[in-house]
């Protein structure tokens, strides 16, 4: 919505939804087919208008037994025996694919997930066809991932994404899983299954052999069931923290291997030789890109006392400027928070974050009649004890907090029970080095932030999981050694 | 002059926690004997407090052994190793008795368990650039990604191999740069007592790794429940308990090792299986720009 407030005027810009064709129901994708589950069907909703886009299926415990029993069998007859080149040409393939339909790709995810086309056109998209092309090639290399020669696929993964990158999260998920020679059943989550199910049409357009691939719709029972099946061999999940530990729970005592991204409460700090224009779209960046909707959010901003008012004053000027609103709107830089389960949460910890004392600043800003919608928001006077400063809010709000000295920055940064992603902004090389040495986090981002590549391992130290997805290391979560 | 009939002078003993050699707090000891039955010691049997203790000493060391240089850690694990080879004899008939193995085996272990060390502290140095290095990512941006310490390491001894087990299970988690809170053999302690003390002379700075005699089944919930381990192995776990750990440990999202169906043979080489799961991966981003 453009705010009277704002400097600038701009004209709706909406990206074309004539490009997608959502059918008015979905099965669950098994064994190469569409098929109807036998559970309830559920409504995917667009966030941004409450529309209902489609209804999807929430498959069964029968229907996760199908779906593991298909992906055993391609494993053993088809997948599994097959030449390593070939398992990377049809990986290839997808790739390819994803890049040919990409704007289709990207107007669905906006749709589903409320997030502004810009990002889905320029960042999950492409990212997510470079993850197939960038395992791909792994496919028939993998004597050289560092375990040894001739390490071994680990069976049937199953696994489970978020809402917050959806297709972006597949294909971190399906690629390394692929290359390595697996088969896997993937849950997308509750809330945004429409481009999984459009993913089940590209692998079906790549000729992938049936049951490499199996997608199942569904809520939480569905991942539960689909976790805990005995012939299972690799669980690999993406989410909250709360959901890991009972995953790891569950698999506790069994032979499944088990990768956890869960999630985070990154600091972001900026120090008094930062160039604070470069700093404040940084953090612009870290905190305010997806909704805040991200695990690696810089939502702990830790400024050096003696620039707080000038980068706190900076960073209001640049919030005035954001536009929040359609999420096909081209212009659009902070979309609809994807549900009102997470909506509540949102303003919950940010209700609590003011009675606590913290002070709440939202520029003027229009939201959107309907749909699900939550300004831009910082807090400052926030101290580490603060719930704002400790739970992930996984929205657009900021919690500002001060340091004096290298050593404090360190030492708030590091008290956290999540240890995923940090900031460093600062124009002395050595004292990033330094910083950078000393924080207890996965991803360091210095002097940029909310960076992905795949050749570059992603995942959390702490309580934000264990194992790695990106780069060699991502497949070696996928490898058994064959000394092991 | 000592003739023949002079009374030996008997070892006490005791753990190993922060670099001293204390009692149990709980008071507790237990008899160990050898193979056939005959009395060796009293040990002391470290209680919850005692567990906790370690934890602290482990964690205060944390930041001085992960922060010294990977030729310094290297040159001090190798020092275990010179100091343990004037211990060969003793180890010898230590282990011999324990275990209840002839001279030559014995001795063949404890030649394992000292090369161990050294095969360990070679690799302490090299495990950045075979584990890490610089990833080409799409952007204008300098990308790398280095392995670093997980942090506290609770370690549940092998419980048969008294000597080349636990060196086996220890040294890969120092290392990596962790450090330790180990539970030793619960029948066959003595060894870990004295490699104690040839670690507490072999500058392994006090609380980077800490012994604790005692029962695995006990402690081991105390050290997988608690909330500032960041890892344990549950090699030397009971069977019928280890599945009960693994549930604690996902409470704070311990990195673990499950144990193996049947205590592995020590004398294979261990490749990199032991340290990667102690260890993280950073990966720090810059731009690259004029």
């Amino acid at each position: 919505m453009t705010t009277s407030s704002s400097p600038f005027e701009y004209a709706p810009a909406p990206e074309s939804r004539s490009i997608v064709d959502i059918a008015p129901s979905y099965g669950l994708f098994i064994d190469g087919e569409f098929v109807d589950g036998t559970g309830d069907a559920f409504p995917s909703v667009n966030p941004a208008t409450e529309e209902v886009l489609t209804e999807v299926s929430a498959a069964s415990e029968a229907d996760v037994d199908r779906a593991v029993r298909a992906a055993r069998r391609a494993f053993e007859k088809t997948w599994g025996p097959m030449r390593a080149a070939d398992r990377g040409k049809y990986l290839f393939r997808i790739a390819r694919l994803l890049q040919e339909r990409a704007r289709e790709f990207a107007v669905l995810e906006s749709l589903d997930n409320g997030k502004p086309i810009r990002e889905s056109r320029d960042v999950d998209v492409p990212l997510a066809a470079a993850h197939f092309f960038y395992y791909a090639g792994w496919a028939d290399k993998l004597d050289h991932v560092g375990l040894g020669t001739r390490p071994r696929a680990l069976g049937v993964a199953g696994q489970v994404i978020p809402w917050n990158f959806p297709l972006l999260m597949l294909a971190w998920k399906v690629a390394p899983a692929l290359a390595a020679g697996n088969t896997v059943v993937l849950k997308p989550a509750e809330t945004t299954p429409l481009t999984a199910l459009l993913f089940a049409e590209v692998c079906r357009q790549a000729d992938l052999p049936a049951g490499v691939v199996n997608i199942l719709t569904g809520a939480g029972d569905t991942g539960r069931a689909l976790v805990e099946h005995d012939d299972v061999d690799k669980v690999a999940f993406t989410g909250s923290t709360e959901v890991g530990r009972s995953i790891a729970r569950a698999v506790a005592g069994t032979s499944k291997k088990l990768t956890l991204e869960l999630g985070g409460k990154a600091a972001n700090i900026v120090f008094d030789d930062a160039p604070i224009d470069q700093a404040v779209e940084g953090i612009v960046q870290g905190i305010f890109f997806n909704q805040g909707h991200v695990c690696c959010a810089g939502s702990r901003l830790l400024v050096q006392e003696s620039i707080h008012d000038e980068v706190v004053a900076s960073l209001q000027r640049r919030i005035g400027t954001l536009r929040v609103g359609d999420p096909l709107d081209k212009n659009t830089d902070i979309g609809a928070i994807n549900s009102a389960d997470q909506l509540a949460r949102i303003r919950e910890l940010s209700d609590i974050g003011e009675a606590e004392g913290a002070q709440r600043w939202q520029p003027a800003c229009e939201l959107p009649d309907r749909g699900f919608w939550y300004p831009p928001t910082i807090f400052t006077d926030v101290s580490s004890a603060h719930r704002i400063a400790r739970d992930e809010i996984f929205g657009p709000v900021l919690s500002v907090l001060t340091f004096r000295t290298p050593d404090e920055a360190v030492a708030k940064a590091n008290n956290t029970t999540y240890g995923l992603s940090a900031g460093i902004w600062s124009e002395k090389g050595s004292r990033i080095l330094k910083i950078a040495n000393q924080l207890r986090a996965g991803v360091v981002w210095a002097n940029t932030f909310n960076k992905f590549d795949p050749t570059s391992p992603f995942g959390g130290y702490k309580q934000s999981g264990y194992g790695r997805e990106g780069g060699r290391h991502g497949l070696a979560a996928y490898l058994e050694g064959a000394e092991q | 002059m000592i003739g023949n009939d002079r009374l030996a002078v008997r070892k006490t003993y005791k753990l190993y926690v922060n670099g001293a050699f204390p009692r149990s707090e709980s008071g507790r000891t237990y008899e160990v004997t050898d193979s056939k039955g005959h009395f060796l010691a009293n040990a002391a049997r470290a209680s919850r407090k005692d567990a906790r203790d370690a934890v602290v000493a482990a964690r205060g060391a944390f930041g001085k052994w992960s922060g010294m240089t990977a030729y310094n850690r290297g040159q001090v694990l190798y020092r275990v190793a010179e100091v343990m080879e004037g211990r060969h004899v003793q180890f010898c008939d230590e282990v011999a008795a324990g275990e209840g193995l002839s001279a030559s085996r014995a001795r063949a272990a404890v030649d394992a368990a000292i090369d161990r060390w050294v095969w360990y502290a070679g690799w302490t140095d090299k495990l950045a650039a075979v584990l890490g290095g610089a990833n080409p990512v799409a952007g204008p941006y300098f990308d790398f990604s280095t392995p670093e310490p997980t942090g506290v390491v609770a370690v549940l001894a092998p419980q048969q191999s008294s000597l080349l087990g636990l060196v086996s299970v220890l040294a890969p988690v120092l290392a990596t740069g962790n450090t330790a809170v180990v539970v030793t053999s619960k029948d066959r302690p003595l060894p870990a007592v004295t490699l104690a003390e040839v670690l507490a002379t072999s500058d392994v700075p006090g609380g980077v790794a800490n012994l604790l005699t005692g029962d695995a089944e006990e402690l081991g919930t105390w050290l997988a429940e608690h909330a500032d381990v960041d890892g344990i192995d549950l090699t030397g776990a009971p069977a019928n308990r280890a599945m009960e750990f693994e549930r604690e440990a996902a409470g704070t999202i311990k990195r673990v090792v499950r144990p193996p169906a049947t205590e592995p043979d020590w004398t294979a080489d261990p490749g990199l299986t032991r340290m990667t799961p102690f260890l993280e991966t950073k990966t720090v981003w810059h731009p690259i720009g004029l």
